[in-house]
Formats: C-alpha cells, sequence, structure tokens
C-alpha cells in the first residue's frame, strides 16, 4: 500500500504526497523507507539553502508576508513546499489549522501548480516546530520541491528550535513591539540570517528596524539584512524575495543550531517511547518518582 | 492514542457567514481532531486542492446563501473526479429538508441544520469511520438521519 503512494508521489501525484507526510507524521513510514523509494535528497549547490524557517512572534504578519514571498518565488520558476505549522492543545490534541486563509496564492491557477501548501500540527512536540517537520522536509526535497519554507508557530523570545530544522532563520519583527532594549536582549534575534520588518505601513516601523540594525551592529561578524515590508500595501515584498533567496548563513550559530537538533532528537525518543504513556500515568498517580521515570525512559538509546 | 482525523472545513461561493462554519470547526478541535480552516468565498475547485493537498480524511461544507445545490454537488463531482473518493462529505448552513435528498445522492453523508447540537456532529463523525464505504465516491445508501 504505502510503497504504491510512494511511486504515484514520485510520478507527481500530490494526494500519494499528502499521504506520504500522513504517515510520517502518524509513524507508520520511516524516512529511511520512504527515500529508499524516493532517491536520495539532493545535495545543495554550494553556498544555497533549501530550507527556510520563517519565525516571530504571533499577528506579526509571518503567513501573509509568506503569502506575497510564495507569489514572487513562483512568479520565477520556483517549485516551493510549505510546512505551516500551528498549536496543537496540550488539553485535547485537537488543532485549528488557519494559515491557508491568510495563503491565497495556493489558489491561484496560475501557479498553484509550483506551490504545495501543507498545515502541520505540533502535536505533542513542545516548541514552536515538531522536529518531523525535518523528514517531511527531506520528502519533499527528495520529490523536487527545490525550497521547503517551515512557518513556524507564532514564537517568542526564546523559542529558537527551528534552528535546527531549518538553513536559514527568518525572522518576521512588527512595529511597536517594545524600545530599543527589546532589541538588544538575548534569543531568537541572534540565531536570524535576516529580519524582516513588516507592517511598514504603520508608525515605528522605521524605528525598530533601525535599533535592529544598531543591535546587529555591535555584534561580532556580519550583521544580518534588516528590510521593510508591508504584506498588505505589498510594499518591500518582491525586494525581500529576492534578498532572502541569495540570503547567506551568518554563520553565528552553528553550534546554537546542533545544541536545538540534539534537544529535539532527544525529545523526539523521548516522546516516541513505549513506555511514555505508562510513566506518566505513574507519575500522576506519584508511584515513581521524577528521576526514576528518567532513568527508565532513557531516551538516548533506542530502546 | 489513536491519530487526529484531519477535516477540512468550507465555506463555497459568495456567502459572508462564516460563524456557523466558526462553531463546528471549534467542536472539531475541541473533540481533539486537526481541523483546517478554508476561509470565506472559495471556490468547488479551491476546496477539492485543499483537502487533496491536506489529506483529510473529512470534508464539512457550509452555506447559508442557498447555493447549496449547486456547490455543494459541484464540489462531490470533483472530488470523484481526483480519486478522492474516500473523503467523508457532510454539510451544513440553511438547506431546507426538501433540498437534502438530491444531496445525499450526490455522496454527502450528513446535513446539518440550525440548531444541532455539537455533539451530534461528533457523533457522525465518530459513526461513519466505523462504516465501510461512506466517503464521497463510495457505492453506499447510508447516510446519517439529523435531529435538525
Amino acid at each position: 500500500m504505502t510503497i504504491d503512494f510512494l511511486n504515484q508521489a514520485k510520478s507527481g501525484d500530490r494526494r500519494s504526497l499528502a499521504r506520504i507526510l500522513s504517515a510520517l507524521e502518524n509513524g507508520t513510514l520511516g524516512i529511511e523507507h520512504a527515500l529508499s523509494v524516493l532517491g536520495p535528497v539532493p545535495s545543495p549547490l554550494q553556498d544555497e539553502w533549501q530550507t527556510l524557517a520563517v519565525t516571530g512572534a504571533p499577528g506579526v504578519g509571518k503567513s501573509c508576508l509568506l503569502d506575497g514571498l510564495l507569489r514572487s518565488w513562483a512568479e520565477k520558476g520556483l517549485r516551493v513546499a510549505v510546512l505551516a505549522v500551528d498549536p496543537s492543545s496540550p488539553r485535547t490534541g485537537g488543532a485549528l489549522l488557519g494559515d491557508r486563509v491568510r495563503m491565497t496564492v495556493v489558489d491561484d491557477v496560475d501557479l498553484n501548480q509550483l506551490i504545495y501548501l501543507r498545515s502541520v500540527a505540533t502535536r505533542k512536540a513542545s516548541g514552536s516546530v515538531p522536529v518531523i517537520v525535518e523528514d517531511m522536509t527531506k520528502v519533499l526535497l527528495a520529490l523536487g520541491w527545490q525550497k521547503v519554507i517551515i512557518e513556524t508557530v507564532g514564537a517568542g523570545q526564546s523559542e529558537v528550535r527551528c534552528a535546527a530544522l531549518a538553513d536559514r532563520i527568518v525572522v518576521v519583527e512588527g512595529p511597536a513591539r517594545g524600545d530599543g532594549i527589546q532589541a538588544e536582549k538575548a534569543g531568537l534575534l541572534e540565531l536570524a540570517d535576516a529580519v524582516l520588518v513588516n507592517k511598514s505601513d504603520l508608525p515605528g516601523a522605521e524605528l525598530h528596524a533601525d535599533e535592529i540594525r544598531e543591535s546587529f551592529e555591535l555584534g561580532v561578524g556580519n550583521a544580518p539584512p534588516v528590510c521593510l515590508t508591508s504584506a498588505l500595501q505589498k510594499s518591500g515584498i518582491s525586494e525581500a524575495a529576492e534578498m532572502l533567496l541569495d540570503l547567506s548563513s551568518s554563520g553565528r550559530s552553528e553550534r546554537a543550531r546542533w545544541r536545538e537538533r540534539l534537544l529535539a532528537h532527544h525529545e523526539r525518543k523521548i516522546l516516541e517511547s513505549p513506555k511514555l504513556d505508562d510513566l506518566l500515568v505513574k507519575l500522576a498517580k506519584g508511584s515513581i518518582l521524577l528521576d526514576e521515570a528518567l532513568d527508565i525512559i532513557g531516551g538516548t538509546n533506542d530502546e | 492514542m489513536s491519530e487526529p482525523w484531519r477535516i477540512v472545513v468550507a465555506k463555497p461561493g459568495l456567502d459572508g457567514h462564516d460563524r456557523g462554519a466558526k462553531v463546528v470547526a471549534r467542536a472539531l478541535r475541541d473533540a481533539g481532531n486537526e481541523v483546517i480552516y478554508t476561509g470565506l468565498r472559495r471556490s468547488a475547485q479551491q476546496i477539492v486542492d485543499t483537502v487533496r493537498d491536506e489529506d483529510a480524511r473529512f470534508l464539512g461544507l457550509s452555506s447559508l446563501s442557498g447555493a447549496h445545490q449547486h456547490l455543494f454537488p459541484k464540489v462531490c463531482e470533483l472530488l470523484k473526479q481526483q480519486g478522492l473518493n474516500d473523503v467523508i462529505v457532510f454539510g451544513g448552513g440553511i438547506i431546507p429538508v426538501d433540498d437534502r435528498e438530491p444531496l445525499y445522492a450526490c455522496g454527502i453523508r450528513a446535513i446539518f441544520g440550525p440548531g444541532t447540537p455539537t455533539s451530534e456532529i461528533l457523533e457522525f463523525i465518530e459513526h461513519s469511520t466505523q462504516l465501510e464505504n461512506t466517503g464521497v465516491g463510495q457505492d453506499s445508501d447510508w447516510h446519517w438521519t439529523s435531529s435538525s
């Protein structure tokens, strides 16, 4: 059954592609098996990126901005896939995945053959991106999608998990998000390879962009580009799209990336452990201690 | 724990009323499903593309504009054309009882009118996955008998 889907996806069938991504999410298909049929993930050319994380606080306009960027890239003939992540309820496990509402470019009949948009719920994973996105990305690249964009859950200052999964990170900011000190605080902005200050039609956007630039200049290494965009008025979008295509890594974050990768994979092993449910029940009842649970679950071995 | 169902909730055609669709989306979400909302004024083709790309198991169509007799069958037809026969389709909104038979005949498995408790929609979701051949293009005469 799965082998049929893999072969059909290889010949371009989008339903089969969608099914493969679900199978990865549900843990019924392993990435090694998928790639053994689909072929290897192509290597990037020189300094080009294949995966880009678009992150930033809730409501800064990530989805609307991405809609405009996708249009620019598709008009150049690039095949771009998007994994748009929204949070799952920690209480019920349900999710409302609403990024499609904003990304109307997928409804454009002239361009939608070049764009694949898939909504992804975080499910049990912590952080702004579930680590399964890494496997989904590999499948998309192996199927010939040239760029994979990961739109994270609206993320706070310390939410840097996307660094584990993407070649480049774009942080979307907005005006009136605090004074210059906010731009000086440690966290997400330090890992940015570029910053887009969206809603440039509102007052305060230029000032905020300047504060971020200033903050970058105080640091070491090359300062990442900071651009103004307005998804609403569609200004600065095509310039930003162009800039992002040639974006090189700021190179400031190799160590942080590997730390996030390590943490993400460690968490995945714990979440996928067959012992997890039983341990949670015992912990909630108070019949074992946290340290005992950690010893049992390990997380560094497959078993 | 079983994996959540993926459910597309869609508003076809020129219809700006989405309170009902949002209430249903919320109830489905709170029952542990992953709900993909399309937003307003989608064409039949756009809805079917969404169902395909999102690998949805269910499609819920909401219409309050009176165009259900045109739009719902169109969506069903396109789903079948694209081989999405196993997707389970349900509808809701202002849909007079006399209009419902032809919609069931297209493969829609439930129509929910105003006043339907959301728990009934959840029962339908649960029940329809336990039966065989409840997809839009599958051979079955079964449909849910709704309370309103």
